[in-house]
């Protein structure tokens, strides 16, 4: 005996069980990013003298890593399409664009975090509370990016033997993991204008 | 469909299964030892607090030299006791436990929605209790700021602190996996003809509870890391500017705002009180109904009443932090919508007495439990009102009124009503019956004791002792005339102690004992007792799965030949 609705919706919620897994975990995950973004509104409004972004942060390389960030979902969604189309080869070409792009993202933000340590005196989370709320919340969304990558490269390689067995399944699968992608992609379109702009 | 099609070793079966009722008897025996450790340690505080500087019995060698319980350990104990009961003792059996037996099984599901998320789950919280519990053998002991963990007090404490927020940020990711699966499980995985509205109040309960764990507990997860931050990496989050500790300035950047860990934490933890309550509800709502052999009072009216709660707990959570210095007008709002939240409760509390109105009760030991829960959780309620106005709250505000406050909701609140449920439960769980004699000794005996524990505390904190006090109040004055109270408190707490000794009597004989094979002793009419064995099969729950035609507590239906009528009864 299977638990029902692991891959067809149920009738009157139009859901499979793992798309609404999803949704509910992107609520909380909802939560977590609002709860820093409001502690970062009350420790700036709490002090007279705030930085601007470009003071310390490099706009150019973030624009950059926005744009990869941006193509990465629509390719997220073309690799999805491409499976309910039965293309599994075109699946693969856009997953492995959809992982470029998000290793692109490490890489430039390696170089980011690599020269303000290396920046003389040394910008460290300790040195203000910017610097420190920048830290923690590109860090924690790189922890999501990373996160992502594991799971985009699973069902790039050995997770993708699914697609012979029940293909409608890895289908879903991909939706799924899309879902999450985009909120980590939506997430870096709010910390880039209020971390780098205002 | 049978449990034998393939063959399980030990560790696959009762160890790392995925089996909905297997987690929740992980679940519920890990949370009733860690809700006996907890009560351990306040049996040690509770000797301290009446006799200051003398040496504790039988656990002394473990504590300090001469077997005395040092002022800095009296903390670390209080902030541990306060955890543990929360985060590792009531939430995870409500929650954890019952939730994960009860629910697939009431709304007629063979499992819940992602059994191995469940077992991640449950392992999550298991490591997530055991790191913190380690925090006791490191440097400086374990955590030692309080359950509330306030900056910058916990930013300067010692390591213990550094452990508690690991342990923290454990505990919050399995309370996120596991609300995801019951939300999904009482969505998705309802049988057909089980509408909302024909739900036990058990499973509406779970699931809102579900909904405040997902959404509440994330915020202090982010002030959970920005506190590491702050302990760890050196950030000034919550470190104000030019602060002075024991005479030397401290060298961060500052700029922080001490303010923020508490609105982020309260966010969380106001909710997290309804987290405590909720499940509570639900089990003597079950209970209840069953026992008067009548349909609960105001269904619908307790549904919508629950939701409301639930969305009110949101907005709340500053009425913890009237002495903060919040303005007249945020202090308005947060006082009204604390006695706005009020009237959901009452609602829930007067359908539940409703209930039994007319009746004709059974009194046997779940029904005490439950009955029990009404009065004192009544009480915990009651005295939140003064708590709730800041003009009361300032003269109250972190005296021993709060401690009691809280405890009846708590203590004599939910963990009666978890009782009620083990008791009510036990033998769906086992197929064996459990002593009405020895259950009924644990009632009275807990009754009696809990309130001898928590009553003086309202004495106590009226008369203005503060709470968090190693030496009980000694050293002041206007806690001279209530200070012997500390005895009567300290005796009641190891009465308690020992009134517990029934309930574990209880189980290891229960457990010993033969099976009746009665697959529904109380005559009740949910999916779990009339479809079920007992216990209810491994995998699959169900030899067929039931479908429901009718409400949850039709009980003496005229015209039918028993007094109760199974959901899934044909029409």
């Amino acid at each position: 005996m299977d638990i029902p609705y692991t891959v067809k919706n149920r009738p009157d919620t139009g859901l499979y069980n793992g798309k609404l897994g999803v949704w509910l975990f992107l609520a909380s995950e909802v939560m977590l990013f609002g709860g820093l973004f409001s502690a970062y509104i009350f420790l700036r409004t709490g002090v007279d003298d705030w930085p601007a972004g470009t003071e310390y942060l490099d706009v150019p390389l973030a624009t950059l890593n926005t744009l990869f960030l941006i193509s990465s979902s629509v390719t997220m969604v073309m690799s999805w399409a491409s499976l309910k189309l039965n293309d599994f080869k075109k699946y693969k070409l856009y997953t492995l664009i959809t992982l470029l792009f998000a290793f692109g993202f490490l890489v430039i933000k390696y170089f980011e975090y690599s020269a303000k340590f290396a920046h003389n005196p040394p910008y460290l989370p300790s040195t203000n509370n910017f610097l420190g709320i920048y830290f923690t919340m590109t860090g924690l969304h790189v922890l999501h990016i990373i996160g992502g990558i594991l799971v985009i490269g699973y069902f790039y390689g050995p997770g993708s033997k699914m697609w012979n067995s029940d293909p409608e399944r890895f289908t879903n699968r991909i939706e799924i993991v899309g879902l999450y992608w985009h909120f980590v992609d939506l997430v870096w379109i709010f910390l880039f204008p209020v971390l780098y702009l205002l | 469909m049978s449990t034998d099609q393939y063959k399980q070793s030990f560790w696959t079966k009762y160890i790392w299964s995925t089996d909905h009722k297997i987690i929740g008897i992980q679940y519920g025996i890990t949370s009733l030892v860690w809700l006996l450790f907890g009560f351990g340690l306040m049996m040690i505080m509770r000797y301290q607090l009446a006799y200051p500087d003398t040496p504790v019995p039988i656990v002394g060698a473990l504590l300090g030299e001469g077997g005395l319980l040092p002022p800095e350990m009296y903390n670390s104990l209080g902030a541990m006791h306060g955890t543990i009961m929360i985060f590792l003792g009531v939430v995870p059996l409500a929650f954890g436990a019952f939730g994960n037996y009860f629910v697939p099984l009431q709304i007629g599901a063979i499992d819940m929605a992602f059994p191995k998320l469940n077992a991640a789950s449950y392992w999550t919280y298991f490591a997530g209790s055991v790191i913190m519990a380690t925090g006791f053998f490191v440097p400086g002991g374990a955590a030692n700021s309080g359950w509330t963990s306030y900056p910058p007090l916990s930013e300067i404490a010692t390591m213990g602190q550094t452990v508690w927020l690991i342990g923290m940020v454990m505990l919050i990711t399995s309370s996120l996996l596991g609300s995801v699966n019951i939300l999904v499980t009482v969505i998705q995985l309802r049988t057909d003809g089980l509408t909302w509205m024909r739900l036990p109040i058990f499973v509406w309960t779970q699931f809102i509870t579900a909904f405040l764990l997902l959404l509440a507990f994330p915020p202090l997860e982010a002030a959970g890391v920005l506190q590491l931050m702050d302990r760890v990496v050196g950030t000034s989050f919550f470190m104000p500017s030019g602060l002075v500790v024991t005479g030397e300035v401290m060298t961060n950047a500052g700029g922080g705002s001490p303010l923020l860990w508490q609105h982020l934490f309260w966010f969380l933890a106001h909710p997290e009180v309804y987290v405590l309550i909720l499940p509570a509800f639900g089990i003597v709502a079950e209970i209840i109904a069953n026992n008067t052999r009548k349909p609960l009072a105001g269904y619908k009216a307790l549904v919508y009443a629950m939701v409301f709660l639930a969305f009110m707990s949101f907005i709340v959570w500053a009425h913890h932090m009237y002495i903060t210095g919040m303005g007249t007008s945020i202090g308005a709002f947060f006082q009204t919508t604390t006695m706005i939240i009020s009237i959901p409760s009452v609602v829930i509390l007067t359908a539940l007495l409703l209930s039994l109105w007319g009746g004709s009760i059974r009194f046997n030991t779940p029904m005490l439990f439950a009955l029990g829960f009404i009065p004192m959780f009544g009480i915990g309620g009651l005295t939140g009102l003064p708590l709730g106005l800041a003009a009361a709250d300032i003269h109250l505000h972190d005296t021993y009124y709060v401690i009691g406050h809280f405890h009846y909701v708590v203590a004599p609140g939910t963990i009666f009503a978890l009782f009620a449920g083990i008791y009510y439960w036990f033998p769906k769980i086992t197929g064996k019956r459990t002593n009405e004699l020895l259950g009924k000794l644990h009632f009275f005996f807990s009754l009696i004791f809990m309130n001898g524990v928590f009553m003086p505390m309202f004495i106590q904190g009226l008369a203005g002792v503060s709470r968090r006090l190693a030496d009980g109040g000694q050293t002041y004055a206007h806690a001279a005339d209530v200070i012997y109270l500390n005895e009567v408190m300290s005796y009641s707490a190891w009465l308690l102690g020992l009134a517990q000794i029934f309930f574990i009597i209880n189980m290891v004989i229960s457990l010993f004992g033969k099976k009746t094979g009665e697959k529904n002793p109380w005559d009740a009419t949910t999916l779990e007792w009339t479809d079920t064995t007992s216990p209810p099969l491994g995998h699959g729950n169900f030899e067929i799965v039931p479908k429901v035609y009718r409400g949850p507590y039709e009980y003496s239906v005229p015209g039918e030949k028993q007094d109760f009528t199974p959901q899934s009864k044909k029409v």
